[in-house]
């Protein structure tokens, strides 16, 4: 009844929807098998796309040619771009997001996908012969046949959920789990782990006083995730709002201790730290007597509130008493608890760079399966999977992003190199050269690559060479062009920042840090420079390249230098077992994660600098 | 590309390690793997495979091809990993003729062993996890090391005194890239951050000690090239005849025309235990020829460069007023430049005590000496040390002296120094961290965190041969 598949993929999130869409645009055939046709794209935690670094993966994601930034910007209910005070590698696009359409925006999208089938069925294990996955079993009973499988199975695989002393099966609030998989893959060879992570309660919007509240409305001129045409900017934005906790809610809380799960340690998996749970919040932080509580709306067409910072997983009685005491929550009323979910990972140390298993070939994991959190991890992993699985099953070259290219190459880099103990979630200090990696130029940064490929359209192209041209015609520009004293001193005199003697550049102008593109504009347009308004993308993209030309470049510098390390390759079947003078651990590690480069191998947790050099005597000798 | 890598890999490596010549003992050293399968062929004695470790073993070494037994030889074995390079390892001790040296080699390198690179010793003790970089560099200036002054400094560094700043210095940077990353990833968190003032001063205190290990280098640099003194003074103050006298050679051209001396001529000798560099200066005079204008303006330059100056006063003269002049004149721009100068009165056998004790009430400090009849040259020695003594670094003090640490450092001082002007213009955080990144990358370089091939190479191939 099924076809043999060039790509099977294994759940439909966020890593999962990427991976299909992906491939099927690359021209494999796919079939996409999820648990729950209706789920298809769901918001599991906060309804909001983006923020610092994710917002940039997500746009990364979609220079990549994948739909994350698409379905973002279609069903976008609220835009800010954060840290705009920061310096542009920390502008980071953040959205609220409505979180129902966003579901069937992402099934609409996928169903407008050539080469792409569905099935809704539970997967319960995998067809292997001779280390090399060849299908798919199904609850139902299905052997289905496929060249590559991409495993993304988020909170499901033996989910287990914890509300108070109460503890049941499920991936997700009223979804039953997934078994079967953990299993299988651990016979197999495989290491697999726990994790946990939480979600808040969810509440009534219209039994909320908000004149309590701030007000947090979203930007003047909101801008949007994708750099294609075919979405626009939200209009009518709706506003979150923000209060405080406060010390009767800590004692409230308090009083549902001796039943949490966190602390009675029948949660064995380990959460995130930089988003814990309330109970964490107040139990490591005693002196602090307030925690922030953004109150965000699940959509247009819903009363429903998300209460983010209020993750939590006492007793829901406990939860209810508790918020009543938060301001403008005097009445609130609980659509549902917030709870916390334990589930099965595979440590990805497990994994190679295209997301492929070390083990058994044609599977690839993307998501929350290799310890990470978060919409835009997660789809980044999947684009990555989704595209080095058609690759392999059209027998091809592997596709991979370096740490100087991307945030998804840092992800992925850290991820294979390090693993994670906790929730992997993407910081722009994870990166080091985030100075080259900003949201405003992924599309000079990837697209080319991406269409070379084959993923990326031959639209999507145009532009970004018409960008990347305009870009640099425009800095040229404004090297000739030319503005006198009596032109330009008023607007310097307004900006406030010193006035000029001799007729001199735009160029020099736009160099001082107070003057900006608009002023600039302004100018040319007065005095007839030019006569059209310029594409803000492009003065934008000018201004980053000229304000901060020195330090890009040396930026780049350094990227290059460290990429020397990079090019000094390890032979996979290298044997670390003769280098004596190591510790044990950085021998073990090593053994363990077959680092492909010695840059690679650096970056490996527990290894010192010391056994890198020792690393290089060796691996010359 | 290191240049000696090849043949780092499992071979058993000899060398002389005492400097070549002829000595009443010279002593042989072997490390490898196959130290102890080669030694039992040549040894006649108690086994060297059968004994333990840090034990010193007494008999012959004969070739087993010839029979002939070429010298009576002491064997100290050490066992790995309790050895310099961390392998098995001997040291044979035999006596120091070229000729016996050379016979023993050669039968030790026919038997399987390889003549060792220079510094390959060192080298391979450092790539079996005994020495980081600072260390192993520690060790060729310790081998080096020609006063106790020198070499304290060296050991400190050896044990590891100045890759300790170092961390520390790197904790107090991370700490601050720290502060840095915290306001850029949770900005919209409700932490405090730290204000700018703080972060200034944090900045402030790290150049300062960023500064301090800098100025330290011509501290270090000084003990291991010897302390620059100039000697300095109008033509024929007898400058050179005070060189030769200080290192007891005819080292300059000495001569009564004044201005014989148009170069710089310099040479070492230890008083004291410190190593001195002292350098005889054409005289300071106005002059057409160019030759010695040349001499002249060399003369000023390395007077900026000397930690001291020996400024010389020809004291036989009638115009006692136009010499104390002069004397005052040079004088004021030296000490203003913070340089150390001791007046030297020379000639004195030549002069009547009134007149000396005119001078000496001028010039309290003034020593007296005879250059050409070592008088008072004991006096002056002594000065000179004590002068130079008081600025020496005890042994507790972290000197810098190798260049390529300094060059680092200057690196990582002028990063910060742009991230602090950074935080007074108000530039945005992502470009402060990316100069604090830079600052942590050149610091590294120090320790070996990031290493290549050029910088290993450059500093094995200072090693000479047997270590």
């Amino acid at each position: 009844m099924f076809k043999q598949y060039d790509v099977i993929v294994v759940g439909a999130g966020h890593a999962g929807n990427e991976a299909a869409a992906a491939a099927a645009n690359m021209g494999s055939s796919v079939l996409l098998v999820t648990m729950n046709m209706t789920t298809i794209g769901q918001m599991s935690c906060n309804p909001a796309m983006g923020g610092v670094a994710k917002g940039q993966i997500v746009r990364e994601i979609d220079a990549l040619g994948g739909l994350s930034g698409i379905v973002t910007d279609k069903t976008t209910i609220q835009f800010r771009m954060l840290n705009r005070s920061k310096g542009p590698a920390m502008w980071s696009p953040r959205s609220q997001n409505d979180r129902a359409a966003f579901a069937e925006e992402w099934r609409y999208q996928l169903e407008s996908t050539p080469n792409l089938d569905f099935w809704q069925d539970m997967v319960t294990g995998l067809i292997v012969k001779n280390d090399q996955v060849i299908g798919i079993k199904t609850g139902l009973g299905n052997d289905i046949y496929g060249k590559t499988v991409v495993l993304t199975n988020g909170t499901f695989l033996n989910g287990l959920i914890h509300i108070g002393e109460k503890q049941f099966g499920g991936g997700r609030a009223a979804e039953k789990a997934a078994s079967g998989i953990t299993e299988q893959l651990v016979e197999l060879g495989f290491e697999a782990g726990r994790m946990k992570t939480g979600t808040p309660p969810r509440i009534d919007g219209r039994s909320l006083n908000y004149a309590l509240m701030e007000e947090q409305p979203g930007d003047e001129n909101p801008q949007k995730f994708s750099y294609q045409d075919s979405t626009t900017t939200v209009k009518d934005q709706l506003s979150c709002w923000i209060t405080y906790t406060n010390d009767a809610v800590h004692q409230v809380l308090k009083t549902g201790f001796e039943q949490s799960p966190m602390f009675t340690g029948r949660i064995k998996g380990l959460g995130p730290r930089y988003c814990p749970s309330v109970e964490d919040k107040i139990n490591r932080f005693a002196d602090k007597d307030r925690h922030q509580i953004f109150v965000e709306p699940e959509g247009r067409r819903t009363v429903e509130i998300y209460v983010n910072g209020f993750s939590t997983s006492l007793p829901e009685e406990v939860q209810q008493k508790a918020i009543r005491l938060i301001p403008g929550f005097e009445n609130a009323k609980m659509f549902r608890p917030g709870y916390a979910i334990e589930y099965d990972f595979f440590p990805p140390t497990q994994l190679k760079h295209t997301l492929e298993t070390k083990l058994i070939r044609g599977l690839f994991l993307a998501g929350q399966i290799n310890g990470t959190t978060g919409y835009e991890e997660a789809g980044g992993q999947g684009i990555m999977a989704g595209i080095n699985a058609h690759l392999q099953a059209h027998d091809k070259a592997p596709f991979t992003l370096g740490r100087d290219q991307a945030y998804i190459g840092v992800l992925i880099d850290d991820l294979i190199t390090k693993g994670t103990d906790e929730p992997y979630r993407m910081f722009t200090s994870r990166a080091e050269f985030r100075t080259l990696l900003r949201q405003d130029n992924a599309d000079i940064r990837l697209t080319g690559l991406s269409h070379a490929i084959g993923l990326a359209s031959e639209t999507a192209f145009a532009k970004v060479e018409a960008k990347i041209a305009a870009t640099a015609q425009l800095i040229k520009d404004l090297g000739k062009w030319k503005i006198t004293p009596d032109q330009a001193n008023p607007v310097l005199e307004g900006i406030g920042t010193a006035q000029i003697r001799e007729k001199t550049t735009m160029l020099n102008l736009i160099r001082r840090p107070d003057v900006d593109m608009d002023s600039i504009e302004q100018m040319a347009l007065a005095f007839g420079i030019i006569t059209e308004p310029l594409a803000t993308e492009v003065s934008e993209q000018a201004s980053i390249q000229i304000k901060y030309e020195d330090y890009l470049e040396k930026e780049r510098v350094m990227a290059d230098k460290l990429s020397n390390l990079e090019n000094i390759k390890i032979n996979p079947t290298f044997d670390y077992a003769k280098i004596s003078s190591i510790s044990n651990e950085a021998r073990e590690k090593l053994s363990k994660a077959k680092p492909v480069s010695l840059a690679q191998a650096s970056r490996i947790s527990g290894i010192k600098p010391s056994d890198i050099s020792i690393l290089l005597l060796h691996i010359q000798s | 590309m290191l240049p000696h890598l090849h043949l780092v890999a499992n071979s058993t490596i000899v060398a002389l390690s005492t400097p070549p010549g002829t000595g009443a003992l010279a002593i042989i050293r072997m490390a490898g793997p196959d130290t102890y399968r080669i030694l039992d062929q040549v040894f006649r004695g108690k086994r060297p495979s059968e004994a333990p470790g840090y034990t010193i073993l007494y008999g012959h070494i004969q070739d087993p091809a010839s029979l002939a037994t070429l010298d009576e030889v002491l064997v100290s074995a050490f066992r790995a990993p309790h050895s310099y390079t961390k392998e098995d390892s001997v040291e044979i001790s035999c006596h120091g003729a070229p000729l016996i040296v050379r016979q023993v080699i050669s039968l030790l390198c026919r038997l399987g062993a390889v003549l060792a690179q220079p510094g390959e010793f060192t080298l391979r003790a450092y790539k079996h996890g005994r020495f980081d970089l600072a260390q192993a560099e520690a060790v060729a200036d310790l081998i080096h090391a020609e006063t106790e002054a020198a070499q304290r400094m060296a050991f400190s560094q050896m044990r590891g005194g100045f890759s300790k700043r170092l961390s520390a210095l790197r904790e107090k940077l991370i700490h601050f890239a720290s502060l840095i990353e915290l306001e850029l990833d949770f900005g919209e968190e409700d932490v405090e951050f730290a204000n700018r003032q703080d972060l200034k001063d944090l900045l402030g205190s790290l150049l300062a000690d960023i500064g301090g290990l800098i100025s330290s280098f011509s501290t270090g640099n000084a003990l291991k090239n010897g302390v620059p003194v100039v000697i300095a003074g109008r033509p024929n103050a007898g400058k050179s005849t005070l060189l030769n006298a200080l290192l007891q050679e005819e080292r300059a051209l000495v001569s009564d025309i004044p201005g014989t001396t148009r170069d710089t001529v310099e040479d070492t000798i230890v008083l004291g235990g410190l190593q001195f560099r002292f350098i005889d200066t054409a005289g300071l005079r106005e002059t057409t020829d160019v030759v010695e204008a040349m001499g002249v303006s060399r003369t000023r330059q390395k007077m900026q460069d000397a930690q001291v100056i020996l400024y010389m006063l020809d004291l036989r003269t009638t115009d006692y007023g136009a010499l104390i002049a002069e004397a005052q004149a040079a004088l004021v721009p030296l000490l203003a430049e913070g340089k150390q100068v001791i007046l030297v009165g020379n000639k004195v056998d030549d002069v009547s005590s009134a007149v000396l004790a005119l001078y000496q009430q001028a010039f309290p400090d003034l020593v007296l000496i005879s250059a050409l009849n070592n008088l008072g040259l004991n006096v002056l020695t002594a000065k000179l040390i004590s002068t130079v003594q008081l600025h020496l670094p005890s042994e507790t003090d972290v000197v810098v002296s190798n260049l390529r640490h300094v060059e680092a450092l200057r690196l990582a001082e002028a990063a910060l120094e742009r991230a602090l002007t950074g935080l007074h213009n108000g530039l945005t955080g992502d470009f402060l961290a990316l100069d604090i990144r830079h600052g942590l990358y050149h610091l590294g370089e120090i320790t070996g965190e990031i290493t290549t091939d050029d910088l290993l190479g450059n500093i094995f191939s200072r090693f000479c041969i047997g270590k």
